[in-house]
């Protein structure tokens, strides 16, 4: 079982580095680019469990490290 | 009282012999460098987290050093009414662990920031600051990537209340709200500032306004 964790800036925050790809992309030619939120994935991998059980186990992963909860927000997508 | 300091070293602490030799000359003689894997503080009155980039400040700056095994002891040390300094990435580490409000992001600019940074003193009536009195400026040198500090307006109007705001920038190099470069926590025990008074004690190496932080501390130490 995988657990994949998306992390994003929280909105109303400043995403300076989101800015600037999108600063870029506009540079480049991509007119159609409103705004850009730049965040991160990390996978987790598991053996075989209640996915019930996983889901609350990275939920309190999330919020003890793998998000700064001041700062991000986060959501948790499990895969078989 | 027991007149001593630990500094606690992390895996790519890179200030950790600075602060150590700062404290030695100007705020005590006993000072130990205490391992992040080790489970117990000596005794003493001061811990400073010290600068540099923890960990690679993989995952975000700080985040791991805040759950490294010492920092259980750093925590009772601050519960206990322990002065606990972090200076830089002491600062994220301090933030990380919620011994301190808000976040310190990725820098407005995107830059890394390395120069002589003027500050005003804000609060001068702190454990860390106090040989600061009568004087509204110095300068101290910035080194960081992510010191742009974030906190909602609520904590921020608090912050500012309890006077719990201990430097601000003259000219805001890093987009910090309020223009925050240090403060305490509400007890006013833990402080956390992203310039390095480490790095200005001597004229040699340029400039010394960090010179009065030391002393401060060696005066609550005396």
């Amino acid at each position: 079982m995988k657990a994949i964790v998306h992390i994003q800036p929280r909105s109303g925050v400043l995403d300076p580095q989101g800015q600037a790809v999108a600063g870029a992309l506009k540079h480049m030619g991509f007119d159609e680019v409103l705004s850009a939120r730049q965040g991160k994935i990390i996978e987790l991998e598991f053996g075989d469990g209640d996915e019930q059980d996983v889901r609350q186990r990275v939920q309190k992963m999330c919020e003890q490290l793998l998000a700064n909860t001041v700062i991000e927000d986060f959501s948790i997508s499990i895969e078989a | 009282m027991i007149v001593s300091a630990a500094v606690i070293v992390f895996p790519g602490s890179n200030c950790d012999r600075d602060a150590v030799s700062a404290l030695s000359k100007h705020s005590t003689k006993r000072v130990h460098r205490v391992w992040h894997r080790d489970t117990d503080l000596p005794k003493v009155d001061l811990v400073i987290l010290p600068g540099g980039f923890s960990y690679g400040d993989y995952l975000r700056s700080g985040a791991i050093a805040a759950r490294s095994p010492i920092m259980t002891a750093v925590q009772s040390h601050a519960k206990r009414g322990g002065l606990l300094v972090g200076i830089c990435n002491g600062f994220q580490i301090l933030t990380e662990t919620h011994l301190l409000p808000g976040a310190l992001m990725r820098n407005a600019g995107l830059k890394f920031l390395c120069k002589s940074t003027p500050l005003r003193i804000e609060n001068a009536d702190t454990p860390f600051t106090r040989a600061y009195a009568g004087l509204d400026q110095t300068s101290i040198p910035i080194a960081h990537h992510d010191g742009n500090y974030f906190a909602d307006e609520d904590t921020l109007d608090r912050l500012e209340g309890g006077g719990q705001i201990v430097f601000r920038y003259v000219n805001n190099p890093n987009g910090s709200s309020r223009d925050i470069a240090g403060i305490t926590n509400k007890a006013g025990n833990v402080l956390g500032m992203m310039p390095h008074p480490e790095r200005a004690i001597d004229p040699l190496t340029g400039e010394t306004g960090g010179l009065a932080f030391f002393k401060s501390l060696a005066g609550v130490m005396a």
